[in-house]
């Protein structure tokens, strides 16, 4: 197992000039040895991108990759001693389960009682033991990419292991499943994971740290607490929960907030002009118009989401949404009402970075 | 319009693809079949569409009947979960592509065009091939061609299955506003409950070829008729716990009563029902208390589905944000009485949590 430093940057033009001709933007990271982590991003962010160059199937176009300090920019995969997991299964039809996941093993000439005993702990894990020997092929889509997580876990002196959203060709219903398996499987082997995928539920409910993208860039790397509370740029806000956070325009100055009509004393220290104030729908609450600090806005729409009340607000020319527990007052349609934004849980945005 | 399916079944060989059902959805709104995959959604929409012809009962628009009438015949507009569109026309073209075969005047054709074209977002993109666009504007193309139609009936086949979420979000909140607008009848396919949550209208409830349940879409959720409703509309799935029917209300299999009002006549044999936003971590007063150890934390950015390993059974529970739980972590559910469902041996409904009004 390795701590992976990245410091930097990828384009696949010969001269890059501006933003965009990167695929990766500069940027200095680090993985630390042992930890899950997943890359989060909508396609085209530089996920995959990241992950081939940590793999070595990529060597960035400027900087170096880092393995527990050790220049490795230029190391093939097999240097690196990486294992990965790919979105669909790759493994030996002809093979039974159990050749399959010793293969990894056996090319690296692991001793036979060695191999057995490895092989036996990961099927367990994966509830294979008693598909050992079967032929892969027999296997449906499900089974055979247990086999290819299984391939990637069983080595255990791997510097890292890389998944490319492997969960892709999954049944919904089996994926919590292997969720908690990959989980339960960090836990007890502590090999450092590094996960890619667009699905913020497979992320958050995988990585200890997940590491948001957006156009070549890494916005933010933190726990999913961290990610929803405090989101440390508006995209991480938008692009976390569903709906996201609410973006409001504001101005501070003189001590003072002003949102639309509403001017209150700034309930924090914050930069001086032009501001977004976010609030995440769960925490947007309502009270009756005029109260103190309360923002004015008016019902759009009330929706019974089951669960929930998801309810559209217009305030000064723009859109809200506030989540309201089924046990709340119930807002009518083009009634007035009072928003309260300021809380322990807003946050303030100045060119899209979190500033206070 | 009035779509009127009555009677109808479907036959392939052997297998009964769907089973006699009748159904008249509510015109001018929204209708979301809710069913997985198999549940017969596709096989209903294309009777609907004409595209095939039931095997038996009659399909009606307006009061004809219009069961063998084939689709070229009957306006109805279709949206598919792949994108499909002509792939050597411009966007311009693809979307222009039914007012022409309509004979519309050319000024009336391109002012259509440009209105949709800025309702979904991809204005600056009419003198481009599809193929030059990412999945989501291809299918915002399909989805202006099918609107640029003006059928009196729209079908949607799982049409945003295949975008990423936020992408998903986005244009499910715009297609709920252009129906609105529009006067058209939509049927719209899915799979998943909160999508059939978010649309609202009405929902039918398909499963294995049969229709379930159609009603108001909050209705259909808050009150199903049946085990099997219940199932299939809620996502995570409605936690299940085998019961017996007690003194003052039903017993767990583990012992402990929960106070249900149940009507006289229910059988001895019940299985109750929770909702996984009905189970919460802070108790309060009149909660029955259901102690376990954590299995996994699924967080989805805005809830946590916690699973519980308890006496009683394994157990899910929706928490509003994000909460991180170790593995194995002790955590005791608490749950209120007066928000368990109950339903029959038969799988009937019998009790339902009372809902504010």
């Amino acid at each position: 197992m390795a701590r992976i430093d990245l410091d930097l940057a990828h384009s696949y033009k010969p001269n890059p000039a501006q933003d965009s001709d990167y695929a990766l933007l500069p940027l200095k990271m680090t993985f630390e040895d042992g930890g899950a982590y997943a890359l989060l991003g909508p396609s085209g962010c530089g996920k995959t991108t990241m992950l081939n160059i940590m793999s070595g199937l990529l060597v960035p176009s400027q900087g170096t990759v880092r393995f527990d300090g050790q220049d490795m920019t230029r190391a093939t995969p097999q240097q690196r001693n990486i294992a990965q997991v790919f979105q669909f299964p790759v493994i030996y039809d002809t093979m039974t389960v159990a050749q399959n996941l010793a293969f990894p093993l056996k090319n690296r000439k692991v001793p036979e009682a060695t191999i057995r005993q490895r092989v036996g702990q990961i099927a367990e894990m994966l509830e294979m033991s008693h598909q050992l020997d079967q032929r892969a092929a027999g296997l449906s889509a499900d089974q055979k990419q247990k086999i290819s997580l299984g391939r990637g876990l069983v080595r255990p002196d791997v510097s890292a292991v890389l998944f490319d959203e492997p969960l892709t060709v999954i049944d919904p219903h089996l994926k919590w499943q292997l969720r908690r398996k990959l989980k339960q499987i960090h836990h007890e082997l502590k090999l450092t994971l590094i996960y890619v995928t667009h699905d913020q539920v497979e992320a958050l409910t995988f990585a200890d740290q997940v590491v948001v993208m957006t156009r070549g860039k890494v916005v933010q790397m933190g726990t999913p607490d961290a990610l929803f509370e405090r989101p440390a740029h508006t995209f991480v806000g938008h692009f976390i929960g569903s709906p996201g956070m609410n973006l409001l325009e504001a101005q501070a100055g003189g001590g003072a907030l002003h949102i639309g009509a509403l001017s209150v004393p700034a309930p924090r220290a914050l930069p001086e002009g032009a501001l977004r104030l976010g609030i995440r729908p769960e925490y947007l609450a309502l009270t009756e118009p005029g109260r103190d600090g309360a923002l004015p806005g008016s019902v759009r729409q009330v929706q019974d989401i089951g669960t929930y009340f998801l309810v559209t607000l217009d305030v000064a020319g723009q859109t809200l949404k506030a989540r309201l527990s089924p046990e709340a007052e119930r807002p009518a349609v083009g009634a007035a009402v009072g928003l309260q934004v300021l809380g322990s849980h807003t946050c303030f945005y100045k060119n899209e970075e979190l500033v206070a | 319009m009035q779509l009127t399916l009555s009677g109808i079944s479907q036959r392939v060989g052997a297998q009964t693809w769907l089973y006699d059902m009748s159904l008249a959805p509510t015109p001018g709104a929204v209708t979301v079949l809710l069913g997985a995959t198999q549940a017969g959604k596709t096989t209903l929409m294309r009777l609907m569409a004409g595209l095939d012809v039931p095997s038996s009962g009659s399909v009606l628009v307006d009061g004809h009947d219009v069961t063998g009438t084939p689709v070229r015949e009957r306006n109805v507009a279709m949206v598919y979960q792949q994108f499909i569109n002509y792939p050597s026309m411009t966007v311009y073209d693809n979307i222009a592509s039914p007012l022409k075969l309509g004979g519309r005047p050319k000024a009336e054709i391109d002012r259509r065009v440009r209105e949709l074209a800025a309702k979904l977002h991809i204005e600056v993109f009419l003198d481009r091939l599809p193929a030059e666009l990412s999945g989501g504007q291809q299918q915002r193309v399909a989805l202006a061609r099918a609107l640029a139609k003006n059928a009196p009936l729209m079908l949607l086949d799982e049409p945003l299955v295949n975008l990423d979420y936020k992408l998903r979000e986005e244009l499910r909140e715009e297609l709920c506003a252009l129906f609105a607008a529009g006067d058209a009848t939509v049927i719209y396919a899915t799979t998943e409950p909160s999508e059939a949550l978010l649309l609202g209208g009405w929902t039918a409830v398909m499963d294995a070829g049969e229709l379930l349940q159609y009603g108001p879409t909050a209705e259909v959720f808050h009150r199903p008729v049946s085990l099997r409703v219940a199932k299939a509309f809620s996502d995570p799935p409605m936690n299940l716990l085998a019961a017996e029917v007690a003194e003052g209300g039903a017993r767990l299999n583990h012992g402990e009563l929960i106070a249900v009002d149940l009507p006289r006549e229910a059988t001895r044999a019940l299985t109750l029902g929770i909702r996984a936003s009905a189970l919460r971590v802070q108790p309060r007063p009149g909660d029955v208390a259901l102690p376990g150890r954590v299995e996994l934390a699924e967080i989805s950015g805005s809830d946590t589905f916690v699973h519980v390993h308890t006496a009683v059974g394994e157990l899910v529970a929706q928490l509003t944000g994000v909460h991180e739980f170790d593995l194995g972590a002790a955590l005791t559910l608490h749950v209120s009485p007066t928000q368990v469902y109950a339903f029959d041996a038969t799988g009937a409904l019998l009790v339902a949590p009372q809902r504010r009004t």
